[in-house]
């Protein structure tokens, strides 16, 4: 037996990344065509980058997908922080049922999570305009008694998506600290919540920053999960590309894809650096 | 006469249907150093947790100098603790974890106001307990460069430099090795009697208690077993489970016939014990090194050498005698096989009361395996988890 991999799986792995990663460079490469083609190579040129961002859809998008990720991702660190502190605190025979249920959103089809979290503002709105309608009625508020999907309820459906994802960065970070830290900085003068800050946090912050990382990175590129709960007025970059595919294709479609993908990419080789480094920082401390 | 400073009172702890610790009653004074000695399970860390805060009794009382503190949270007792595995915290350097507690802002007793100590208070005081554990020059060193001794340090100079009235330590040399427990049993006596203030100890090794207290408390299954001085636990042990757990006993079914007399194996032997009932039957407790050897036809008991090991000080050797196995410790080689008497003076015998623990402990036959359960003693850390997850409940 050799060890060195055969030629037949060489070329079988060639393939693979072949069919990976062609698309994306033929997407790449064309985004600097100075063509309308989407075949044809007519020179290199960076016109359709600058009329990306004289295109105001494209701007209002770029805008809504910055907005809504960085505040989606903040949101649900925070909760997903205390989110795992609390699942940490309970007892393993809760806690393990709970990480499964905590785990399943993020295998479930996004088509599905869309879905429902738009049936669900539905129905919420729905319940609203009875009650608001009520309130007003009676108590003579003015409050609106009709609610329409909009960046709000894009806003809830992403935070609800990215919770899982730090509460699976954050609670390995928990599980390495000596379970007497917390007791042991009350024991030293803090109250619960200073030993929170001054200990817990610190101990824990890796895995809150790549929790963030993971979920700004989950939210800049959701397509699925936001045409379903943005409405009719609302679009993120994915969607806005979407809906210039569906005219005559531009390669200015081109462009802001590869934007979107650079930008992906770059938070990914963060987020893995990042991990690399604390597995590594990790096996030193074991070690010594 | 030395002041009571700690007592609990009646104190009641349950996690679900399991019973950690069964109205317990203590009270320690002020200045002692009082070991809490076990085997893992019998509701000594849970004690130590009663006074440190970090769990309330489920039904009883936690005193502090007569007040009652049940409802008072761990950051505001006059008590620190030096936690298992010292809890140091690994994002700051030495002198940040021994300044840890004092750059907490606490309001002066008597006032709301809450305020900072001066930086140059915080300075001198943690120089000073630097000084005091003999790790001056390692300030800005970071807690994973250090070795377990010198992390010990730390975690003892970061509770005292707060100045607490007792000190609860939580099986602080479980992790050193040999030769490092044996200084530090030393140097923990040294800061204690240096410092003059209580210490609250849990072990559960015997050696330890027995070499650094004032007071041990053996606890078993939830129950305090028995209370004293180290040389009353070794020397009058109150129960078959005592007796086991200190040191090494040979324990033997006997019948008092008379105050100072009992019998076993249908002969009377001299004892000082007093204050039974005749014909009461008990456990008679003898250790290995009251045992003198004598020529068999002199003997009062006469038996068989089943097997001999070399301890460098003596010999441990086992005796059969009718059936029961006895470890004997002596200075005189005894061949295996050979026939030898015994003669034990009346101060050698000891006499208790039957027990739920009797006929549980004290006969050799296993004596081997015996020795390997008592090396094997340390904690298992998976258990542990278990029993914290409860204490977190």
């Amino acid at each position: 037996m050799k060890n060195k991999p055969s030629v037949f799986s060489r070329v079988f792995m060639a393939l693979v990344f072949v069919f990976l990663y062609a698309p994306i460079f033929v997407l790449i490469v064309f985004s600097f065509n100075d063509s309308n083609s989407r075949s044809v190579w007519a020179g290199f040129t960076l016109d359709w980058y600058v009329e990306l961002f004289k295109d105001q859809q494209i701007i209002d998008a770029l805008y809504t997908t910055l907005a809504v990720s960085a505040l989606a991702s903040v949101i649900a660190t925070v909760a997903g922080t205390f989110a795992a502190i609390g699942f940490y605190n309970m007892r393993r025979r809760w806690r393990t049922p709970l990480m499964t249920v905590n785990n399943i959103p993020m295998m479930n089809a996004d088509i599905v999570t869309g879905v429902s979290l738009c049936l669900f503002f539905v129905a919420a709105f729905g319940l609203w305009s009875t009650v608001a309608s009520w309130l007003n009625a009676n108590l003579g508020t003015a409050l609106p008694t009709t609610l329409y999907l909009g960046f709000g309820t894009m806003l809830v459906a992403h935070i609800t998506f990215n919770i899982p994802y730090v509460i699976l960065s954050v609670m390995p970070k928990l599980r390495q600290m000596d379970k007497n830290l917390v007791d042991a900085a009350q024991d030293l003068g803090c109250t619960w919540m200073q030993a929170f800050w001054k200990v817990v946090v610190p101990e824990i912050k890796p895995g809150i920053v790549n929790g963030l990382l993971i979920a700004f990175t989950m939210s800049v590129d959701d397509f699925v999960i936001s045409y379903f709960t943005a409405g009719s007025s609302t679009a993120n970059l994915a969607m806005r590309i979407y809906a210039m595919t569906k005219k005559r294709i531009s390669p200015k479609v081109n462009a802001v894809s590869t934007l979107l993908f650079v930008t992906v990419l770059a938070l990914l080789i963060v987020i893995n650096v990042r991990e690399a480094r604390q597995a590594k920082a990790e096996e030193r401390r074991k070690a010594a | 006469m030395a002041k009571e400073l700690i007592r609990l009172s009646d104190c009641f702890v349950q996690f679900d249907d399991d019973i950690i610790l069964d109205h317990i009653n203590l009270y320690i004074n002020d200045k002692e150093f009082l070991t809490l000695l076990g085997p893992s399970g019998c509701g000594k860390t849970t004690t130590l947790r009663l006074i440190g805060g970090f769990l309330k009794p489920t039904s009883g009382e936690v005193l502090f100098d007569g007040e009652r503190i049940n409802d008072v949270p761990p950051h505001k007792r006059a008590v620190n603790t030096v936690f298992q595995k010292y809890a140091l915290f690994p994002h700051l350097n030495v002198f940040e974890n021994i300044a840890f507690g004092l750059r907490i802002p606490q309001a002066a007793p008597g006032e709301k106001k809450k305020r900072k100590l001066p930086e140059s208070e915080i300075q001198q005081r943690v120089m000073e307990m630097l000084e005091i554990v003999n790790l001056k020059g390692f300030e800005k060193r970071s807690i994973a460069s250090l070795s377990g001794g010198q992390q010990q340090r730390v975690a003892i100079a970061r509770a005292l430099v707060n100045q607490p009235k007792v000190l609860l330590l939580d099986e602080p040399l479980g992790a050193l090795d040999m030769r490092l427990r044996k200084d530090m049993q030393n140097e923990l006596k040294r800061i204690q009697q240096t410092m003059g203030i209580t210490f609250i100890y849990v072990t559960h090794d015997q050696e330890e208690a027995l070499a650094m207290s004032d007071t041990v408390v053996v606890m078993d299954g939830g129950h305090i077993q028995q209370i004293g001085t180290p040389e009353d636990i070794y020397n009058e042990p109150k129960n078959a489970f005592v007796a086991d757990f200190i040191g090494e006993s040979n324990i033997i079914d006997g019948i008092m016939r008379a105050d100072g007399v009992v019998e076993i194996f249908n002969r009377k032997f001299q004892c000082l014990d007093k204050g039974f009932e005749k014909d009461e039957p008990v456990d008679v407790v003898i250790r290995p090194e009251d045992v003198d050897i004598v020529p068999e036809d002199q003997g009062q008991l006469r038996g068989t050498v089943t097997s001999v090991t070399f301890k460098g000080m003596q010999y441990d050797i086992i005796v059969d005698f009718y059936g029961f196995k006895w470890l004997i410790q002596t200075t005189d080689f005894c061949p295996v096989d050979s026939r030898i008497g015994i003669k034990i003076d009346p101060d050698g015998i000891h006499v208790m009361k039957k027990s739920q623990y009797s006929g549980m402990f004290g006969d050799y036959s296993s004596y081997s395996e015996e020795y390997e359960e008592i090396s094997d003693a340390e904690y298992d850390p998976e258990a542990e988890e278990e029993q914290e997850d409860g204490h977190e409940e």
